[in-house]
């Protein structure tokens, strides 16, 4: 029996459950061995630049649910990402083809009064008027700093709603002072869906459906086509998906993710209660990714041959294109800087294509999994080279725009908005991963060697721009150690 | 009490201020906030605004203190002053504003002390309460102004004659802001003024440290920015003149040139010859255009606004005034306080042609697309609105152009649509989208 608990209303935070770090610099081998062993101590800035918090992260998946609603329950800053969310809401919408709608995250406009009075009663009246407006299957209530500092009891607000409005009415706590690790906010999302919505299974024997956590499903057209060889349908999570839907993911077969930050909590919680299992392999980018994940799937779904016979098909056929690739990219440079999953998967597909990862930074690191183990993908790149230089922190611009210096790498990879624009300011090529399928399987290899080569071939812009603008550091730093604001243990 | 819910945000929080911060340039707030607080209100009135990125110092470079759980229950000005040090070490600017979130503001952080202390040492930086739960950013702009003309403004040895501040819309939640300054700033040079403009390209320290020597401040705004230009009056003895029309278009900008010559008692017949010259330009593309303009199938005769009150005055006047359209439903979503809205409602009373309109003052975006869903339009509504106006516009078959926050769905550079050239900008605009909705 795992650790994971859906009866409470709220998960503890990643630095308390995963052991997550926001502060390291070292190797893929010191990280993994250290995570296997007694464990990493997270080193403290003594600078530090805005990251980004939980609510972030949780707001927007649980609002990108077709048929809910969220209520914020904060100042009216704290939904200003709902605008953000409303931009990637629609070009998700945008991939599967339906009808545009907005994003409804509502919030409660905490104001100065309710810091000191209490603002229950507004909770409660924002909750109803939102339902009133839109007639919701479901109602998230997400905290904030400020209900949070105050002392808010928003359950017992949802407990005594209960009566009134027959849907869920579920909690979700992602106060953003909380944790350092905005990934913090994707468990609070997926644990309020598990609190409050999903059910246990009706029936004993699970139906044909497979869990699918990603964010906007560009693949899905593929991964349905798939999916189909090996007898069964994915259900994409959380994005478009509809309360319905999300309350039947307990009787599917598997649950899959195309991140391992992103997914590991749904599918090991629903491992763990419902006996849905979760693959844990790498993630399903590049070749070697992919492979392991989809016979890891096979192997559950009892279809190794159709696994197998795909894997064969498809290996062959992008084989004189991707050495093509290969060819073209032989020589060249990168360094990372991602969330752990997608950094520490992006290695490992770079180097199947032949491009040397100088570093990987990334956003946090998760030392184990909600199984219990070091991320399948850090362990495997530990594996392949222990000495890569790998560093942890929150988006610390300073530290990668110093890094960068240093390294000048060809093209720097990246995910989550504006890092990329720092590299192509000092002049180096970056490219920044919006699509979770950029590197998915077969075709996703190919589409992610051509973009790299592509970014690699003109350069005009980052080369131009760079010699007209002055970076926002001063010499002094930009002459110092990348890590020297980094403390030591213990600090 | 009915909650004032807000659904749709059309501005952000106080701690929004932090972007007229970045606005004057290489000057960098220094949050002591929590740590998505940046990430969330630049994405917002940034990046999700007419595309405006982190440009020099913004988004992620901005220096924070991103508030821990320990912070709010222990307190975290040693760890306030250890970033701002190293922020002077770090960080490559010439100005520097602290600005609180709601986590230092209901703990009770003593900023004032820790940013006093790098005063004492000669450091130009200042530091503003504006913990989110305080109000909209409209709120935080003032904020900041009176941090740095209280903390930072040193008397001028003398007044500078024919020097004019400019104060208008608020930079970053107006996506236009950076065209809007410079485009003020040419109007007031075309009639023989000196203006001072510090927000935008090539205004920064210098700029800010000539506002005490100006001989006017000029105010262009319904009500933001008054306590501003006060502040200035009675520090610096400084006269304004508040003018609450930004001015779009002919007849309004001939106004309010002519208000200003007044104000500042400036040679009329220059005043005079420059609005002759600018209104025959505007007119000879408004009479090539006619056809467009009154011969285009469904072309609309209403319009709706949901925007901030600055644009939904100027967009009215405009509207009305020069182009024969009439006023359905206004919507004024920048949260002003009480006790402004009768001013600001009397100001839509006259929109030119003894035409007026009343107009609903409400944050709750959502709540005017409701509205606007059980309205029974003549014909094709024109909704001059924010990117969120796109779904409904296309629920209620009319035109949309975003031009309000937030405005996601255009890339903004230096345009205005202020004066003569941005009534033509504003044309070009409006009915582009609308040549464009049935092609």
């Amino acid at each position: 029996m795992g650790v994971i608990d859906i009866k409470r209303n709220e998960v503890p935070i990643r630095e308390n459950r995963l052991g997550a770090v926001t502060g390291y610099v070292g190797t893929i081998g010191d990280l993994n061995d250290r995570a296997t062993g007694c464990g990493v101590e997270n080193r403290e800035r003594c600078f530090t630049q805005a990251s980004a918090c939980s609510s972030g992260c949780c707001q927007n998946q649980l609002g990108s649910i077709a048929d809910a609603l969220v209520v914020n329950h904060a100042p009216v800053g704290c939904a200003a990402d709902s605008v953000g969310g409303n931009v990637n809401f629609k070009s998700g919408a945008r991939l599967r083809g339906l009808e545009y709608t907005n994003v409804r995250i509502i919030s409660s406009n905490l104001e100065e009064r309710d810091t000191v009075f209490g603002a229950t009663e507004k909770l409660r009246d924002t909750i109803l008027q939102a339902y009133e407006r839109y007639k919701p299957k479901a109602i998230f209530v997400t905290a904030s700093c400020v209900s949070g500092i105050i002392g808010e009891d928003i359950q017992s607000v949802l407990n005594e709603l209960k009566g009134e409005l027959d849907i869920p009415l579920v909690p979700a706590f992602c106060e953003g002072f909380k944790t350092k690790v905005w990934a913090s906010g994707f468990d609070a999302a997926f644990h309020a869906v598990l609190f409050g919505i999903v059910e246990p299974p009706r029936f004993e024997a699970k139906t044909n459906k497979v869990n699918f956590v990603n964010f906007r499903g560009s693949a899905r057209k593929e991964i349905i086509n798939t999916f189909s060889k090996l007898g069964v349908e994915p259900v994409f999570l959380l994005q478009h998906s509809t309360v319905e839907e999300i309350r039947r993911i307990s009787e599917s077969r598997a649950t899959v993710s195309i991140c391992g930050t992103l997914g590991s909590y749904l599918g090991n919680a629903l491992e763990q209660y419902y006996n849905v299992p979760y693959v844990k392999t790498e993630q399903p980018h590049g070749i070697t990714g992919y492979k392991n994940w989809l016979r890891s799937l096979g192997t559950l779904l009892d279809a190794e041959d159709a696994v197998e016979a795909h894997i064969a098909a498809e290996e062959a056929r992008i084989a004189p294109e991707l050495e093509e690739i290969r060819a073209k990219l032989k020589g060249k440079t990168a360094v990372i800087g991602m969330g752990p999953s997608f950094g520490h998967n992006f290695t490992r597909v770079l180097r199947e294509l032949g491009v040397e990862v100088l570093w990987a930074a990334t956003w946090h690191f998760d030392q184990n999994y909600d199984h219990g183990e070091v991320p399948e993908s850090t362990k495997r790149l530990a594996e392949a080279d222990e000495s890569l230089q790998v560093s942890v922190g929150d988006q610390q611009n300073y530290e990668i725009v110093n890094l960068l210096g240093k390294l000048k790498p060809d093209i720097y990879v990246t995910r989550h908005g504006g890092s990329s624009v720092w590299a192509t300011k000092m002049g180096i090529a970056s490219y920044m991963v919006t699509d979770e399928y950029a590197a998915f399987g077969f075709n996703g290899i190919l589409n992610f060697g051509n973009v790299i080569i592509d970014k690699l071939t003109n350069r005009s812009l980052a080369r131009k721009l760079a010699e007209r603008i002055k970076l926002p550091y001063t010499d002094w730093w930009i002459e110092q150690d990348s890590f020297s604001l980094l403390q030591a243990e213990g600090n | 009490m009915t909650t004032q819910i807000i659904d749709q945000v059309r501005h952000v929080c106080t701690l929004g201020g932090l972007q007229s911060v970045l606005a004057i340039e290489r000057a960098i707030p220094v949050l002591h906030a929590g740590p998505g607080c940046g990430q969330k209100l630049w994405g917002a009135i940034g990046l999700q605004n007419g595309g405006q990125g982190s440009g020099y110092a913004g988004g992620h470079t901005v220096p924070c203190t991103n508030a821990t759980e320990r912070d709010v229950v222990f307190g975290a000005v040693d760890k306030l002053e250890e970033v701002i040090e190293n922020t002077f070490k770090v960080i490559d600017a010439d100005f520097f504003a602290v600005l609180t979130g709601c986590t230092s503001d209901i703990v009770g952080d003593d900023v004032e002390s820790v940013v006093r202390g790098f005063q004492k040492q000669g450091k130009p930086i200042v530091w503003a309460e504006t913990g989110g739960f305080k109000g909209s950013n409209f709120i935080g702009h003032e904020l900041v102004l009176d941090a740095i003309f209280g903390q930072y403004l040193q008397p001028a040895a003398e007044k500078i004659t024919g020097l004019v501040n400019i104060w208008a819309v608020v930079p970053f939640q107006d996506p236009f802001w950076t065209g809007v300054y410079a485009d003020l700033a040419g109007l007031l040079r075309s009639i023989g003024l000196t203006p001072n403009v510090i927000f935008g390209p090539g205004g920064g320290v210098t700029a800010l440290n000539l506002v005490p020597a100006a001989q006017y401040n000029l105010l262009i705004s319904p009500w933001v920015g008054l306590k501003g230009v006060q502040q200035l009056e009675e520090k610096f003895g400084t006269p304004f003149l508040h003018y609450p029309v930004l001015p779009i278009g002919p007849t309004e900008t001939g106004k309010f040139l002519r208000a200003v010559a007044e104000f500042a008692d400036l040679d009329r017949s220059v005043v005079e010859a420059f609005i002759k010259e600018r209104e025959e330009h505007y007119y000879h593309f408004i009479e090539r255009a006619a056809e467009v303009l009154l011969e285009t199938r469904f072309l609309p005769r209403h319009f709706t606004t949901v925007t901030d009150s600055t644009y939904g005055l100027a967009l009215a006047k405009f509207l009305v005034s020069d182009l024969g359209l009439i006023p359905d439903r206004l919507y004024v979503v920048d949260g002003i306080p009480e006790h402004l809205q009768g001013e600001v409602r009397d100001l839509f009373k006259d929109l030119g042609e003894g035409i007026g309109a009343e107009v609903t003052f409400t944050p709750d975006g959502g709540a005017v697309q409701e509205e606007l869903r059980a309205t029974k339009f003549r014909s094709r509504p024109l909704i001059l609105g924010s990117s969120w106006e796109r779904t409904l516009a296309k629920e209620l078959n009319g035109f949309v152009l975003s031009v309000s926050m937030p405005v996601s769905d255009r890339l903004v550079f230096d345009r205005s649509y202020v004066g003569y050239t941005g009534g033509l900008r504003l044309v070009e605009d409006i009915y582009s989208a609308i040549l464009a909705d049935f092609q």
